[in-house]
C-alpha cells in the first residue's frame, strides 16, 4: 500500500505542477520553459522554513509568496521580451537558479537540503492533503476560464495587439497570469519536498522544466481535464517502464516527439479527432 | 598576459559557439524554429569524427564525413520532423525538438555507452607556440577552421546565386517564390549548411576533449539558444558576434564570479540582463 500512496501523493504533485504552468501557458498564452525553478523556490523555503521550526502550512504559504514574487519578476520581463524570446529568457531563469543554488553553502550547494522534517500528517493524511490542492487549483483553473480574467487570457494568448486595442490591460492580466501560476508551481514545490523529504539542485534541473510543460502540451495546451490526465500518465509512466530500465528516457523523448509531431493539439486536439460530432470542445480553444 | 589568455580561451570557446549557433539561427532566420535537436547533430558530429578516425586513421576522412554525413541528415530531420508542423504555434516545433533531442542523447548512449569514446591515437595535440602564444595544434585549428567555415558562409550567402536565393526568402518567401526561387530546395540547403557547421563543430570538441560522450551536446544545445536570441534572433552577424562575446565573458567570469554562480549560468544572467536593455537582443533579426 506504502508504494501505491507515494506514487498517487507524487502523481497529485504534479498535477499541480502543470496545472500551475497551464495557466500561464496555456490559458495567458506565454510559453515558459523554466517553471520548474519556481518549484524550486517553493520547496527550498519551505524546507527550509521547516527545518528551522516553522509550522508546515506557514513555511508552505511562504514559499508560495516567494515563489510568486519571483513569477512577477519574471511576469515584468514579459512585459518586455515576446514569444520566442521570452521562451529563452524563462529558460534562463532556469539555469540562473539552478547556478545559484549549487554555489549557495547555507542552501546545500550540490548536496542540496536533507532530513527535512515531517509535516505530520501521516502518509494518508498528506495523500488527502495533496489530493484536496489537486481539487482547489483544478477548481481555480475553471472558475478562471469562465471568468472575464479567462477571457482576456485567451484574448492575450491569441493576439496580445488586439487585445491591447481592444483596450485590455494586458500588462496587469500576465502579471496575474504569472503571478498565480508561479505561487501554485511554490506550493507544488513545497508538497514535493516534504514528501520526498530530500532536495538537491538536481531535481529542479531544466528536463524537469520540460517534463511540466510536456504535460501541458501533451494534454493539450489550456485544457484542464487533458492537462490533469497528461500529467497523471507521464508521471508514472517512468515507474511503469521500470522493466525496460535502460530505454526509459529513450521512449519518453520520442514520445514528446511523436505527439507534437502527429497530434500537435495534444490528448485533447485527440479526443476532438476521435469524436468529432461531441459538443465538447474537451476545453480546447477554438481555430488553434 | 593572464588577461590576454583568459581573453584567447574565450575567443577559442567562443567560435565553437559560433559554429553551432550559426546553424540554430540560421534555422530560425528561415522557419521560426527553435531547433534544440541541433545540439544532437553536433553530438553525431563528434561520433563520427571519432569512429571514422579511430578505423581509418584518415582527419581529412573523418572530417568529410561528419561534416557531410550530419548535414545530409539535418535535411532529413527537416523532411521527416518539421515540415508536417510548420504551421503549428511555435511550441509545437519546439517540444517535438527538445523531445527529439532527448531521444538522440538516449540512443547514442545506448549505441556507443554512456562513457563516451576516446581518439585511440588523439591527433592534433602538440602545443605550438605562435606568436608567443602557446596553444595546441587543435586549438590553432579550431580557431583556423571556424574562420574559413565562416568566411565561406559570407561568401557563400553574399555572392552566389544560391546564397541570393537563400537571403531573398528569408526577407519575404512569397515574393521569392514568385521570382522562380523553390522555397523547398532552400530549406533543404539552409539545414544542409546549418547542420554541416554543427557536425564539424562537434568533432572539433571530440578532438579537443578527446572524449565524446552522448551527453556532450546537451550544454551547447541551451547555450545556442542564448546566443542566438543576443543576436537577436535569426540574425547571423548578431550571431557571431554575441558567440564570441559569450566566451570572453564566460573565461573572465569564471575567474571572478565563479563563487557566485556557475559556468553555464553566466550565460544566462548576461543573457537577461541584455534582453531587459534591448527586448530585440543585441542586433535586430533580417
Amino acid at each position: 500500500m506504502g508504494y501505491e500512496i507515494s506514487l498517487l501523493t507524487f502523481m497529485g504533485i504534479s498535477i499541480i505542477g502543470s496545472l500551475s504552468l497551464n495557466l500561464i501557458t496555456g490559458f495567458c498564452g506565454q510559453v515558459s520553459l523554466g517553471h520548474v525553478a519556481f518549484v524550486g523556490m517553493g520547496a527550498y523555503t519551505a524546507s527550509i522554513l521547516t527545518k528551522a521550526d516553522t509550522p508546515f502550512f506557514v513555511a508552505l504559504l511562504a514559499g508560495m509568496l516567494l515563489a510568486g514574487s519571483f513569477g512577477v519578476m519574471v511576469g515584468l520581463a514579459s512585459l518586455r521580451v515576446r514569444h520566442d524570446f521570452l521562451a529563452i529568457t524563462t529558460m534562463g531563469v532556469n539555469f540562473v537558479f539552478l547556478g545559484v543554488v549549487r554555489e549557495q553553502e547555507w542552501l546545500g550547494g550540490e548536496l542540496g537540503v536533507s532530513s527535512i522534517p515531517d509535516p505530520g500528517l501521516g502518509k494518508l493524511g498528506f495523500l488527502a492533503l495533496v489530493l484536496g490542492c489537486v481539487i482547489l487549483v483544478a477548481l481555480l483553473s475553471l472558475q478562471i476560464r469562465r471568468s472575464w480574467m479567462g477571457y482576456v487570457f485567451e484574448a492575450v494568448s491569441g493576439d496580445e495587439d488586439t487585445a491591447r486595442m481592444l483596450g485590455l490591460d494586458v500588462s496587469r492580466y500576465k502579471l496575474i497570469a504569472f503571478a498565480l501560476g508561479t505561487a501554485l508551481a511554490g506550493l507544488s514545490g513545497g508538497l514535493y519536498a516534504h514528501h520526498v523529504r530530500f532536495i538537491f539542485p538536481d531535481s529542479f534541473a531544466f528536463v524537469e522544466s520540460i517534463t511540466l510543460l510536456a504535460m501541458v502540451v501533451i494534454g493539450g495546451n489550456g485544457s484542464i481535464l487533458g492537462v490533469i490526465v497528461a500529467s497523471a500518465l507521464l508521471s508514472v509512466l517512468p515507474q511503469w517502464f521500470q522493466f525496460i530500465g535502460d530505454y526509459k528516457l529513450l521512449l519518453y523523448g520520442s514520445l514528446l516527439f511523436v505527439v507534437m509531431r502527429f497530434s500537435p493539439g495534444g490528448l485533447a486536439g485527440l479526443a476532438k479527432y476521435i469524436f468529432p460530432k461531441s459538443k465538447k470542445s474537451f476545453g480546447l480553444k477554438e481555430n488553434r | 598576459m593572464l588577461y590576454l589568455e583568459l581573453f584567447l580561451q574565450g575567443l577559442l570557446q567562443g567560435s565553437i559557439y559560433a559554429l553551432v549557433a550559426v546553424g540554430l539561427t540560421l534555422v530560425y532566420g528561415l522557419l521560426r524554429i527553435l531547433h534544440v535537436a541541433h545540439a544532437g547533430l553536433y553530438t553525431l558530429g563528434g561520433y563520427f569524427g571519432v569512429l571514422v578516425f579511430n578505423s581509418t586513421g584518415s582527419l581529412m576522412l573523418s572530417g568529410i564525413v561528419a561534416m557531410f554525413g550530419v548535414g545530409i541528415l539535418g535535411v532529413i530531420i527537416y523532411r521527416l520532423c518539421y515540415e508536417a508542423i510548420l504551421d503549428q504555434p511555435p511550441y509545437v516545433p519546439l517540444i517535438a525538438s527538445i523531445g527529439l533531442f532527448i531521444a538522440m542523447e538516449e540512443l547514442y548512449r545506448i549505441l556507443f555507452g554512456s562513457y563516451g569514446i576516446s581518439y585511440t591515437n588523439p591527433p592534433l595535440q602538440q602545443m605550438l607556440p605562435l606568436g608567443g602564444m602557446y596553444l595546441r595544434e587543435g586549438e590553432w585549428v579550431t580557431i583556423l577552421v571556424s574562420i574559413i567555415l565562416i568566411g565561406g558562409l559570407a561568401w557563400l550567402s553574399s555572392r552566389t546565386r544560391l546564397g541570393l536565393a537563400w537571403r531573398a526568402t528569408v526577407t519575404d518567401p512569397q515574393m521569392a517564390e514568385s521570382f522562380g526561387i523553390d522555397p523547398i530546395r532552400v530549406r533543404y540547403f539552409n539545414f544542409f549548411i546549418g547542420s554541416a557547421l554543427a557536425g564539424t563543430a562537434g568533432m572539433i570538441v571530440g578532438i579537443l576533449n578527446n572524449l565524446v560522450e552522448p551527453t556532450m551536446g546537451s550544454v551547447p544545445s541551451y547555450k545556442a539558444l542564448a546566443i542566438i536570441v543576443l543576436g537577436g534572433l535569426g540574425s547571423v552577424r548578431g550571431t557571431l558576434v554575441a558567440a564570441l562575446m559569450l566566451g570572453v565573458v564566460e573565461s573572465f567570469g569564471t575567474i571572478y564570479l565563479g563563487n557566485v554562480l556557475n559556468r553555464d549560468a553566466i550565460a544566462f544572467v548576461f543573457l537577461i540582463l541584455v534582453l531587459m536593455v534591448r527586448p530585440q537582443g543585441m542586433f535586430r533579426g533580417v
